[in-house]
């Protein structure tokens, strides 16, 4: 008799656990050919405020880390993702119907980007600093400090998609609460266990899964968010609403792209500096 | 520790050494500076009044939308013809120009600026001024220097940039808005406040001086519904706005699903921390500098003074000792310390929170001062014994009005300063060096002042963090705002 496997249960990522939704509903997710996968979780208002509140909790922790160590966690994600490469071949195979060459190239893509973005922890700061030579005695520098707590809409790509938009919000020192793909959430997932077996702190990424339209507003019009990120948003609509009731808190916010964004490419480091505010330090020089 | 007199005894009596008036020729009526011309409006006129005298200085034209379309279209039409196509270099020129002008007529912008707005002339002339020319000096520099901004090969201006600046520091706010974007390669279309509209026009007169091709600058003269015709305006491409959090948050709900790029800078409740190793002194006239320059009406002013409880006592006497010696009077007596409250209105809201603070069981202290009949006074105002639950702990009072709270370690201290929604300024008085930047690294502002107060340069990244806005202006950051190019 053949083995029966066994099959996981996908829930959300939160203050790095594997909670289920409070609400306790979920959605049915198939694959490309219409077959079960499996039910994600449909995640609340009430679990997205409790996303908010682990990314909350995480900040003080996780921007206080040195760029050296940041770097070297956002790096560990990409070392755990290359040894469970084949794992997320096969489930981009599955949910999207897309070829290995193009499931592997988004898998490679993927972990070269995280590589990328590790690199940039310990760099960005020198690129974007400036010692200011004011007209006076004063010794006067601006440094960048991350932004705080960002809540993104992540593209459809399960994988590459949300990597490209998590790595550079957290490698700068950012902790952030995503709504994974509404159409193929499941990677994103899987790419949570990852991240809770990376040395990354809990809290430090969360995602939620389930619907774009009820769970997002939330987000926007939360007071203890500081940035959204609209990439994943393709109803200009809704993108509109969202981006009228993050004017609340005045988030920093990040518009959706004008058309299809092609992730293969090497990104710059708008993505980075989007979630940094400058901070301009006077003091007087004397003896 | 020798106990000291609750008010200094004055060494001498000062004469009045009022600034004269005569260099400044004020018109009685004002057009719209639009495609390089004074036009009518199609609106009303609105006065404009001396608010140390309430005298009318001259009537305004009131933009409304026809002309604020008007004056967009010009600033389009200069973008796509002569200033968008013109080489940096030149550019560059025309901005060192305008530097040299406002330089060879800062005594009348001085004088001007402290008729109109309220402000001491020594402010005028020491302060806004000097900073005025300093910005479009240092902005020049940039126009044929873009592709060394970090920002790509070949950077490209956004376009018409729409700008809306407030009434506390007119003139500064206009060069802050007005020479990045020009260096940039932008066209502008500028909104001075409804109370302070006279030096923007004056600069426009300047802009004729130098040459400056038409409908590069338009200035509009008006008040809320001419600053919203210009933030909607579908053909304006950025949008600068410096004014109250509300308002803020108004335009970035105006500009959600638009392309427009915006930076906002808003309001804030700086707190100004001082511990007890620090030169005592030094630290009150930083308290001082801190919430009674400009008559506290500063978007930065260090509101809430932090005051480690074991020096508390010393601190405000002294504190109090120094406020005896502010000379309230005159904008344009040299000696003037603290002028006039700009407005009726803003009048009207430092007494209801002042009141509100005395209710609130804030104990509330001025010196003895007299104060002019005629105009808007207030007088510099300390209050003690405030709590971070009291509203004047929290809410922008945006005049010379200072609250007092204590705490006893330095996590306290951070954990106080960082207890708003604002994140504009700080400061902090210690002599550890260590604690200085630790403070300044917990300290969620975008300005931190260690040992110092209330200092701008053109160089210096200056905006807030959460909300006290976003974007940055001074230095490269504020070049930036008005670049699009590869990061």
């Amino acid at each position: 008799m053949a083995r029966i496997d066994v099959k996981k249960t996908y829930k959300l990522y939160i203050g790095g656990q594997f909670p289920r939704s409070e609400s306790g509903r979920s959605y049915v997710v198939n694959d490309a050919k219409g077959n079960l996968m499996a039910n994600a979780a449909q995640a609340s208002r009430k679990d997205a405020r409790d996303a908010v509140t682990a990314a909350r909790a995480a900040f003080g922790g996780w921007s206080s880390r040195t760029a050296y160590n940041r770097s070297q966690v956002v790096y560990r994600i990409a070392e755990v993702l290359e040894g469970r490469r084949d794992q997320f071949v096969a489930e981009l195979r599955t949910s999207e119907g897309v070829t290995s060459a193009r499931a592997n190239a988004a898998v490679d893509a993927a972990i070269d980007r995280l590589v990328w973005y590790a690199g940039w922890a310990d760099k960005i700061t020198q690129v974007v600093s400036s010692a200011n030579p004011v007209a006076g005695p004063y010794f006067n520098i601006s440094t960048p400090e991350p932004t705080g707590v960002v809540a993104v809409v992540a593209p459809t790509g399960p994988l590459l998609g949300l990597v490209s938009v998590v790595a550079p919000i957290i490698t700068t020192g950012n902790t952030c609460v995503v709504i994974a793909s509404e159409a193929h959430p499941l990677t994103s997932i899987t790419l949570g266990e990852v991240m809770a077996t990376s040395d990354l702190p809990g809290g430090v990424v969360n995602v939620l899964t389930g619907s774009v339209a009820e769970i997002a507003p939330w987000l926007a019009s939360h007071m203890d968010v500081n940035g959204i990120d609209l990439t994943g948003v393709t109803d200009p609509e809704l993108a509109t609403s969202l981006e009228v009731a993050a004017a609340d808190n005045l988030k920093r916010v990040r518009r959706a792209p004008d058309g299809e964004v092609d992730w293969l490419q090497t990104p710059g480091t708008d993505r980075l500096t989007d979630w940094l505010e400058t901070k301009t330090v006077w003091h007087p020089i004397g003896i | 520790m020798v106990k000291v007199p609750e008010r200094a005894t004055p060494f001498f009596e000062y004469a009045p050494a009022p600034e004269s008036r005569s260099i400044v020729d004020i018109k009685a009526s004002y057009g719209l500076f639009i495609d390089g011309e004074f036009v009518d409006g199609h609106g009303k006129s609105f006065k404009t009044i001396s608010p140390s005298s309430e005298e009318v200085l001259a009537e305004v034209a009131e933009a409304d939308e026809s002309d604020v379309d008007l004056a967009v279209k010009a600033a389009r039409r200069a973008y796509s013809r002569t200033w968008g196509r013109m080489p940096g270099s030149e550019r560059a020129k025309y901005l060192y120009r305008i530097a040299r002008i406002i330089q060879e007529r800062g005594r009348e912008l001085a004088v001007l600026e402290s008729i109109d707005n309220g402000k001491p002339i020594k402010e005028s002339r020491d302060v806004d001024v000097p900073v005025v020319a300093a910005h479009f000096f240092y902005y020049a520099g940039w126009a044929d220097k873009l592709s060394y901004a970090g920002l790509g090969p070949d950077p490209k201006a956004l376009g018409v940039a729409g700008q809306v600046i407030p009434w506390n520091f007119p003139l500064l706010m206009l060069a802050w808005k007005i020479a990045p974007a020009l260096a940039a390669g932008n066209t502008v279309v500028l909104k001075p406040a409804e109370t302070t509209p006279l030096t923007a026009l004056l600069f426009a007169e300047i802009c004729q001086q130098a040459d400056l091709p038409p409908g590069v600058v338009n200035i509009v003269t008006g008040a809320g519904a001419t600053g919203q015709a210009i933030v909607a305006h579908p053909d304006v491409d950025k949008v600068a706005f410096t004014g109250s959090t509300d308002v803020g948050k108004a335009i970035a709900r105006a500009v959600a699903g638009t392309k427009k790029k915006v930076t906002l800078e808003l309001g804030g409740k700086a707190a100004n921390i001082v511990f007890d190793d620090a030169p005592v002194d030094q630290a009150v006239e930083g308290i001082v500098n801190g919430i009674f320059f400009n008559q506290g009406h500063v978007c930065c002013a260090g509101s809430r003074l932090l005051v480690q409880e074991s020096v508390a006592d010393e601190v405000l006497e002294k504190l109090k000792r120094r406020m005896s010696t502010l000379r309230v009077g005159d904008p344009l007596d040299k000696n003037t310390d603290i002028g006039a409250i700009n407005s009726a209105e803003q009048l009207a809201k430092i007494r209801e929170l002042s009141e509100i603070g005395e209710s609130e069981g804030g104990e509330r202290w001025s010196p003895p001062c007299e104060l002019p009949s005629n105009g808007f006074w207030f007088p510099p105002t300390l209050f003690t014994g405030v709590t971070q639950a009291h509203r004047i702990a929290r809410e922008e009072i945006f005049g010379p009005v200072l609250s007092t709270l204590t705490f006893r370690t330095p996590k306290e201290a951070v954990e106080k300063a960082n207890n708003t929604p604002y994140g504009l300024s700080a400061g902090v008085w210690t002599d550890k060096g260590s604690r200085i930047l630790w403070m300044a690294n917990q300290l969620r502002a975008g300005v931190v002042w260690a040992n110092t107060f209330n200092k701008f340069d053109p160089t210096s990244p200056f905006g807030g963090y959460k909300e006290s806005g976003f974007g940055r202006e001074g230095g490269l950051p504020g070049l930036a705002a008005y670049l699009e190019g590869d990061r």
